[in-house]
Formats: structure tokens, sequence, C-alpha cells
């Protein structure tokens, strides 16, 4: 019981890490990324290529492969957002979307669909406290992914260029008329956005299977954490993330591990039944 | 367009005469085509703007862009072949009950996930068609994840045929069915309400259209029709999972047909299949020995093309060579 509420709060970490860049993303850009899991994918296949051909441990490349990816998500924003962005939602919906299909098959085709695992890593073997004992990698990556999101929330809400994104998400004529450049802003909100999901790939193959599709078993837990949270929040976004972990533990736990995931979709629509803008949503 | 308030009563439903005339053609069409491959290309290009068009209710008309359409097909999908294979009942009533189904479904669903709008409709959309998929695929009694086959019969009671051409007539029919329905109620006063909450939902509460009402309509109206198609595929295809069904990426092939045509256009969909399925029909074809999901890989070139390049549909393209102004 306290061993699966404790795994839960890990993976929960977890999921809150992959979230809280689309939410950064979604919160100040207004454009929900469906390319996002693909990003997740892309982060752990370079992990694992920089470990099995150039024998950089995951710890040590996952801020390389933030770099990286931060790289991706400023490509993604100049060739495709950015024309699309003062359309309909749903174009830059569908054109994330698009996006998503064309990196995974492009992934498909260049890595085979095999599943591959990271055999050794520093971080392999397992921790106990209290007489629980987990495996060492996913206590590590989530305590990791603690830290980084409590280092994004610093960023955003107590520095100045924080504020800066805060003001494009608030209104993006008026933050340009005070000298704010609102494209530049999304432009680098989305490495930032896509850097912290590259850590979080990154640090993700220590301990899960690294295949095309692998973006998907994140990403909807992920779209699910951000819109439960509510529109702009940050922290909605995490503890949307953790609560999601917790609740899927328990499902798992005490009524059937089939139903773990199915339990978590049912909780996101009564949230919203109640809460049609989300926990935390700002309007 | 400009001239609408003052055509005469005659020509008015003119389009559903050409929609009619269109259907007898296709419809005799089988006589003169043989080959069994176009047959399928058409039929599903039929289908899918269809399903396009009645998604159009909703995310056309509506300004309510659902990406889990899949649901309602699942669920007329599966009643009728469950009603098949556990009591013996003819598709023929299957189909409309799928249908019925569906909407019912769709009601339910309404309650909650109507009052959401922009990304969280769509978020709690795709939700539904995750619940769905995790429900099938662990309900034995309905093939659990391995899925549902109907007998190989030729029954035509029972909707049986070893050959396509019928399969293919009923879908010319019921396309049929599908555009009238949604002409007539886009033309309709409902169909002014469901443009007026689009456009400002507030605005259209306070002249007094009762919202909330007109959503549901749209949504289960939608839901029905698809859930229609969702039965006419099953004995089709003869087969359903979960996977295929209840599967995010056909879900927004829907949402694609409508969007490549133009979005809140009565054609539209029906442009946009006929386009986009004999594409990626074909792809599928050709690149199918090469193996590695090649066609969805063009499938997701395609999306990025069109959003990129013709946000507006390929209705736009006629407009566009009236050389008015602009756009």
């Amino acid at each position: 019981m306290l061993e699966a509420l404790l795994a839960g709060l890990f993976n929960g970490l977890i999921y809150a890490a992959v979230a809280v860049g689309l939410a950064l993303i979604w919160g100040i850009t207004d454009v929900i990324n469906f390319a996002h899991g693909e990003f997740l994918m892309l982060a752990m296949y370079a992990a694992y290529w920089l470990y099995t051909l150039g024998h950089v441990d995951p710890t040590m490349s996952a801020p390389l492969v933030a770099v990286l990816l931060a790289f991706v998500g400023f490509l993604t924003y100049a060739l495709i957002i950015k024309r699309l962005q003062d359309g309909p939602p749903m174009t830059v919906i569908l054109a994330t979307f698009g996006l998503s299909l064309v990196l995974r098959q492009v992934a498909f085709i260049a890595f085979t669909p095999d599943y591959r695992t990271l055999p050794d890593t520093w971080l392999s073997g397992s921790v106990s406290m209290a007489g629980i004992s987990m495996g060492r990698p996913s206590v590590v990556t989530g305590l990791i992914a603690l830290v980084m999101v409590i280092a994004l929330f610093v960023l955003v809400y107590r520095t100045r260029w924080g504020h800066a994104l805060q003001a494009v998400a608030e209104d993006r004529q008026v933050a340009a008329l005070v000298g704010i450049p609102p494209d530049r802003i999304n432009a680098q909100v989305w490495m930032l956005g896509s850097a912290a999901v590259g850590l979080a790939g990154a640090l993700l193959t220590t301990f899960f299977y690294v295949f095309p599709s692998v973006g998907t078993v994140f990403a909807l837990l992920a779209f699910v954490a951000v819109c439960m949270g509510g529109f702009g929040s940050l922290a909605g976004a995490v503890i949307a993330g953790l609560l999601i972990g917790v609740i899927e533990a328990m499902t798992g736990y005490f009524v059937a591990p089939a139903l773990k995931t199915v339990s978590i979709y049912v909780l996101f629509i009564l949230v919203l039944w109640y809460r049609p803008r989300g926990l935390f949503g700002r309007w | 367009m400009t001239t609408q308030t003052s055509v005469s009563r005659k020509t008015r439903h003119l389009p559903v005469l050409w929609a009619a005339v269109i259907a007898v053609l296709l419809g005799l069409l089988p006589f003169v085509v043989k080959d069994s491959f176009t047959l399928q290309v058409l039929l599903l290009a039929i289908m899918f703007g269809a399903l396009g068009a009645s998604w159009n209710l909703v995310g056309g008309f509506l300004g309510r862009v659902s990406f889990g359409h899949g649901v309602f097909i699942g669920s007329g999908a599966y009643t009728t072949l469950l009603l098949l294979h556990y009591a013996n009942v003819s598709p023929l009533i299957g189909i409309p009950l799928g249908g019925l189904i569906s909407a019912l479904l769709a009601w339910v669903v309404g309650g909650p996930t109507l009052r959401l709008s922009g990304h969280y409709f769509a978020m709690a959309t795709i939700a539904l068609l995750q619940i769905g998929l995790l429900l099938f695929t662990n309900w034995d009694w309905a093939g659990g994840a391995t899925g549902l086959e109907a007998p190989i019969r030729d029954a035509s009671w029972m909707l049986l045929f070893r050959t396509k051409v019928p399969y293919y007539r009923i879908a010319v029919l019921l396309a049929f069915l599908t555009f009238c329905a949604t002409y007539f109620l886009v033309h309709s006063r409902v169909g002014f309400y469901w443009r007026a909450v689009n456009g400002d939902e507030a605005a259209a509460r306070s002249l007094g259209v009762p919202a909330d009402r007109y959503k549901m309509l749209a949504f289960v109206i939608s839901a029905g029709l698809t859930g229609m198609w969702g039965g006419f595929f099953a004995m089709y295809v003869g087969f359903i999972d979960p996977d295929s069904l209840f599967n995010l990426t056909t879900s927004v092939q829907i949402v694609l047909v409508a969007i490549l045509g133009g979005v809140g256009t009565l054609i539209g969909p029906w442009l946009g299949a006929a386009v986009l399925l004999p594409l990626s029909e074909g792809l599928r074809v050709m690149m199918g020995s090469s193996g590695a999901g090649m066609d969805l890989l063009v499938f997701g070139l395609a999306i990025l093309l069109v959003t990129l390049f013709l946000p507006g549909g390929l209705i736009t393209l006629r407009r566009r060579r009236r050389g008015t102004s602009g756009r």
C-alpha cells in the first residue's frame, strides 16, 4: 500500500516533469503541442545513442539533450507555429499532430520499432527507504524532475524575464507596446519547454524502454495533467501530474491494474465537469 | 452566397437535386467499373466524406472541435455487431440502433463536455476516446482486445455479402441521406442558431438563443450519424477491434477531411475526402511492400502541408481563383 503510494508519487513526478514543458508552451503561447510526446521520444533516442555510441551516461548527457531539444523546439516554432499562431486554434493543433506523425514514422524507419533499453547506467540499482525498496533510477529521476520544476517556477514567477513571459501570455499587443517582443518571447518559451521535456526524456532512458511510439504513452497523460491543472497554471500541471501518478497507482492496487488508466480519464472528465477551466485555470 | 436572399423557391434546394444526381451516377458506377480496388477507395472516400460532414455539424458549424468522434463510430459498430453476434438481429435494425445508442451516449457525455470551449473540449473528447478504448479492450463479453467478427455468409437481409458492390450501393444511399440531413439542418433555424453560438456564445444567449439545447442537438445528431456509419463500417469490414475504432489517428482523419475541404461548409468534407482518401489508399498500395508505415508518414506530411499552406481548405481555391479581395 505505502509502496504503491510512493511508486505512484515518483511516477507522478515524472509525469509532472513531462507535463510542465507542455504547460509552459500552452500557457504562454496558447498552443497545444501535440508533438510533445515525440519531442520526448527524440530526447530518449538522443540519450540512447549518446550512451550506446559515445558512452556518455544519461545523467551526464541530459543537459546536452536538453540543449538539442531546445533547438528542435525553436525550429518547430519558427517553421510551423509562427505562421499559424494567429489563425484558428484547430489548425495549429492539427499541424502539431501532423508533425508528431512525421517524427514518429521517421523514427520507425530510422531506428526500427525495436524496444531498446540501456542495460547499465550509473543509476542502476535500487534504494530502500524505511523498508521500502524502489528502483534507484526512478527515485533519482523523480528528484531531478522536482528540482527542475522548482527551477522553472523561480524562472517564470521570480525573474524579470518570467514577468515578460507572463505579460505576453496576458496580452500580446500590450506586451509589444511596452517593448516586449512577443515573437521572440514565444520562441524562447518553445525552447525552454522543449528543453524541459528533453531533460526529462534523457533521464527516463535509465529505467524505461525506448521505442518510436514511446511518446504517446506519456504525452496523453501530460495533456490530461495540463488540462486538468488549468490553462496557464504551472502549479496546476504539476499537482495534476502528481495526482495522476497517485490515482493510477491506487487504482492499480485497489481495483484492477487493467483499469488504472481509465480512472485517470474519468477523473479528468469529472474535474472538467465541476471546473470547466481546470483545477487552477486562470479564466 | 450573395444571391442567397433572392433565390426563388424553385432553385432553393438545388444542391439536394445535384446530390441526388451524383448519388445516382455513383450508384450506377459499378456497372462500368469492375475493379474492386477502385470501388473500395470510392467507398472509403464516401464514408469519410459522410463522417466529415457529420463531424462538421459540431466541429464546423458549432465550432467545438471534437477529436473523439471515434467513440461514436465505435459505439455504433459494437452495437451492430454485438446484436448480430448474440441476438442474431439484422443490421437493418442494428445500424439505426447503433446510431441511436451513439446519440444517447453523446447526450450523456455532452452534459459535462459541451460546456467546455476551445482546447478543453478537444482534450475532453480525446479523454473520452481513451476511456472507450480501455473499456472495450477490457470487456471480454464484447470480444476484448481481439475484437469481434461478422460471419461470412451470403444473406442479404443480414447485410452479409461476398462482393463489395452491395455495400458500395448502401454507402451511396447512406451518404445521400447524410448530405440531406446536414443540408436541411444547416439551412433551417437550427443551423443559424449554431452559427450564432459559434460566432459569439454570450451574444447569442443574450438574444434569446437557447444555446445549451442547440449545442446538445448538434452533438447528438452528429454522433447519431457517425454511429450509423460505424455500424455500416463494421458490416463492411466484417471485423472490429478496439484499437482500430478508438484510434486517435482515425478520429483525426475525420477532422482532416473536413479541414482539407473547408470547415463549416456543406460540401467541404466531401471534397476533402475525395482528395485525401484516394491519395492515402493509393500510397498504402504503392508503399505497402516497403513496409515501415510510409503511408502514415505521408499522411502526417499532408496534414502539415495543408495546415501551413491551405488553412481555409480546398474550397478557398475556387474563391481565390475568382480573384476577389485576396481571400
